[in-house]
């Protein structure tokens, strides 16, 4: 297990989620893309911290971006409600007025 | 009492004051307000009168300066009083006058809708004229004189409702102002020259040498402008005639006796000040008014028209008289006519509210139906005709005897025209006087219906009739008036001569620094006139170098007055020869005019009708007042038409062309200049704007919305950047 691999990893993850968010239509799937693309991050975070200086700041560091993720999720999906009661969709592409 | 002079106007001024506002509630509509303060000036003018007859001077003068505007210590512009024996006179006769008019109408116009408001009127009068015999520099003389002019057009058009009313004061409101602009302009002259407006000040000037030659001459001639306007003299005598269309107590005291006589007390105030050739120019004027007025008389068949025309003719007398150097003589007649004559019109006002008809040929045998109105009426007209022992004979004979002796000493044989003309009028004022008499008096009525109407007037119509009647004999006026009314010494002919330096500062360290009880330069005796002790000093220290100086011209008019015993013995005889020869003439031609107007009027001897008829032209051009009003309409009236449709055709023509050319040209610059803006600046902006549109509408194209291009914008950035940094 060397920090390569992990990178490697992280690396695809994020490209997974970079795919996911920049084909998918859905809003919920963009969210889950997104949430890829976090986890692609705290991986980094933590094999960072991990192999490089071993203190436990990447690790806080990946525990507060779940917190976010998490409450970034609630944010969104709420958004998500709203959106689907005035528009009666979740599709991304109906999301470009700035008003309405 | 003189110190309490300056009150005098004031009080019938309080009472126009109280009965404009308040006459209608007041009981008796006020006119025992405005009787009672004239009657109060007449007292106190009665008790000046008093004092200045018993100090029986000559040179008497009473004389208060107030400083009205003052700039830093100087007083740059002076009221007061002046006082004087002519000044005493007048007082007198204004408020004698004014009071019997007063009191006659208020029988006259009992009954009329506006009398509160008449009353008024007749008030303010009294107290411009008051106010105008008071003054004592020439601004306040001028204040006054348009005061007067007002109060005339007021009562002029009392009754507006009638329109030939109306007309009659704006007539004589515009006729007096030609006259009061040649006044102002006299007057300007001399403050330009002077610095000064004070009588006195003035005179000082000019016998300093300020103002000479013909500048002094042209103002003389402005100043007596004033007098021709005022005094109805020709050329401006037309207003007076229609100035008849007033109620009669007015014409009586304001176109009869007192406003009218103005003038003559103006050139009479300011006489010293004459050159000779503005003496020579008031006598012509004068010369030429006595005898057409009184030929237009002859003809005129309305009874105040008649009078108007004889007044006219009188004043014509006073200022021919003046003119020929009879000061007293032109002054004494100013004060017997005014008595004489408001007693004609007061008896013609009482005839017009018994027959009410103005119309003489409808009148006649009124002698019985009215006793007091026709011997009063009588008195005066024998007053007027210059019969002996009545004043009219001694007033006029002191003319008639100055203008004989003007013409004898005169080098130039037609001067003697002013004692031929004078002598003839004289003869014709006799003659249209008792023409008017006998065709109101006597004879058989022509009209029953007016005939059996009338009566005789109220007491307190005819009460003032038997004292203006009283006053028309000579005994109240012969000797103390010779005596105390002598001519002033000409400043102007001795302005080269004397120097009267030292009296100069004297006299204006009195006016210019008086003391604020008003009382400075009062001086009866104390302090004599100022012009005249120099005069008198030269005359006596170098009588014959004076005498010298005289030109031909000068002589009568001039440098010395009637019976001041420095003449050379021949002189005096001439003098004594001249008013002898006047006098007997006088009488001889004045019996002639009335026994002629007997014989034709009265005796028909001689029917009227066919001399007429004879010689229809002349009677018709004398019945048309020899068409003056025609005259006037067609050059001046006209004229002025012409000349206003002229401009106007030039403002309509020049004026608003250039007006629309240059807003035709301001059009023109305003279209290219909208073209400018429309298509330059507005390309410009518009330009600008269609650039910044067409740029957005290609750039909006980037701001899809679409959340996956923003992405992988963003992605492809940052794999650029990630290019970039790797190699």
């Amino acid at each position: 297990m060397t920090l390569d691999k992990l990178l490697v990893i992280a690396a695809a993850l994020f490209c997974c989620g970079l795919y996911t968010v920049m084909t998918r239509r859905n809003a919920v799937a963009v969210l889950m893309g997104v949430e890829l693309i976090l986890n692609a991050t705290n991986i980094n975070f933590v094999a960072f911290s991990f192999f490089l200086n071993r203190m436990m700041g990447g690790q806080i560091f990946a525990v507060f971006v779940i917190v976010l993720a998490a409450a970034e999720a609630a944010v969104a999906l709420a958004i998500f409600l709203r959106m689907f009661s005035t528009t009666g969709t979740v599709e991304v592409d109906a999301a470009d007025q700035l008003k309405g | 009492m003189i110190r309490y002079a300056y009150i005098i106007p004031f009080l019938p001024l309080l009472s126009f004051f109280i009965n404009i506002a308040v006459g209608k509630r007041l009981p008796r509509k006020g006119d025992w307000l405005c009787l009672g303060t004239i009657a109060v000036a007449l007292a106190m003018s009665i008790g000046i009168f008093y004092e200045v007859f018993g100090a029986y001077d000559p040179n008497f003068r009473y004389h208060v300066v107030f400083p009205w505007i003052t700039v830093g210590d100087r007083a740059l512009l002076n009221t007061g009083i002046l006082i004087d024996n002519v000044t005493a006179v007048m007082l007198l006769v204004v408020t004698i006058v004014s009071t019997l008019v007063h009191l006659f109408s208020i029988g006259y116009m009992h009954g009329d809708p506006r009398y509160s408001r008449y009353f008024a009127y007749l008030s303010i009068f009294s107290f411009s004229m008051l106010g105008l015999v008071l003054a004592e520099s020439f601004l306040f003389i001028y204040i006054f004189w348009e005061l007067v002019g007002l109060s005339s057009y007021l009562l002029i058009g009392f009754w507006f409702e009638k329109k030939s009313a109306s007309d009659a004061g704006k007539k004589a409101f515009i006729v007096n102002r030609v006259g009061d602009f040649g006044f102002l302009i006299g007057i300007l002259i001399i403050y330009a020259t002077c610095g000064v407006l004070g009588y006195d000040q003035v005179f000082l000037a000019i016998g300093e040498g300020k103002l000479t030659g013909t500048l002094l001459t042209l103002a003389g001639i402005g100043v007596f402008c004033g007098a021709i306007g005022k005094s109805a003299q020709f050329p401006l005598h037309v207003w007076l005639p229609d100035a008849m269309e007033g109620p009669t107590p007015v014409s009586a005291l304001i176109h009869a006796a007192t406003m009218v006589a103005a003038g003559v007390y103006l050139v009479g105030r300011v006489y010293p000040m004459f050159t000779p050739d503005v003496f020579l120019f008031i006598a012509c004027i004068g010369l030429i008014t006595l005898f057409l007025t009184a030929t237009i008389a002859l003809a005129q068949n309305d009874i105040k028209k008649v009078l108007a025309y004889s007044t006219c003719s009188q004043l014509g007398y006073m200022i021919m008289g003046l003119g020929v150097g009879g000061y007293t003589a032109g002054l004494a007649h100013l004060t017997t006519h005014a008595a004489f004559k408001a007693c004609l019109f007061l008896g013609s006002g009482s005839v017009i509210h018994a027959v009410h008809s103005q119309d003489i040929q409808e009148m006649g045998g009124l002698r019985k139906k009215m006793p007091i109105t026709f011997v009063t009426f009588l008195i005066a007209t024998l007053a007027i005709s210059g019969v002996p022992g009545f004043s009219g004979f001694y007033s006029k004979d002191m003319i008639l005897g100055a203008a004989l002796e003007f013409g004898m000493k005169s080098a130039n044989p037609l001067h003697m025209i002013f004692f031929i003309g004078a002598l003839f009028t004289a003869g014709l004022t006799a003659f249209y006087m008792f023409r008017l008499v006998i065709l109101t008096f006597f004879g058989a009525p022509k009209d029953h219906h007016k005939f059996d109407h009338a009566h005789e007037s109220p007491p307190s119509m005819w009460i003032p009739l038997v004292i203006l009647a009283g006053l028309s004999f000579s005994f109240w006026y012969s000797g103390w008036f010779g005596t105390l009314v002598q001519k002033p010494k000409s400043v102007a002919n001795l302005a080269a001569i004397s120097a009267p330096a030292k009296v100069a500062t004297v006299e204006h360290a009195a006016v210019l620094a008086p003391s604020p009880h008003g009382d400075a330069v009062s001086a009866p005796a104390g302090t004599p006139h100022a012009a005249r002790p120099a005069v008198h000093g030269e005359l006596q220290e170098g009588g014959s170098h004076a005498e010298a100086e005289r030109t031909p011209h000068a002589a009568a008019p001039g440098g010395h007055g009637e019976g001041h015993g420095e003449e050379g013995e021949h002189d005096a005889h001439l003098v004594h020869m001249a008013h002898t020869y006047a006098m007997y003439s006088s009488v001889a031609v004045g019996t002639l005019g009335i026994f002629l107007a007997f014989v034709v009027y009265s005796f028909g001897w001689i029917n009227p009708a066919r001399v007429a008829n004879a010689v229809k032209p002349l009677h018709n051009f004398l019945q048309n007042k020899w068409y003056f009003d025609e005259l006037y309409e067609a050059t001046v009236i006209n004229g002025s038409k012409a000349l206003s449709r002229g401009l106007a055709w030039f403002d309509m023509n020049v004026v608003d062309g250039l007006v629309n050319l240059s807003a035709q040209l301001g059009v023109f610059v305003s279209f290219l200049v909208g073209k400018f803006d429309d298509y330059v600046v507005d390309g410009a902006v518009n330009g600008l704007a269609s650039a910044t549109t067409g740029s957005g509408s290609v750039l909006r194209r980037l701001q899809t919305g679409k959340l996956y291009h923003y992405v992988f914008v963003l992605a492809g950035g940052a794999l650029i950047i990630f290019l970039i940094k790797a190699f």
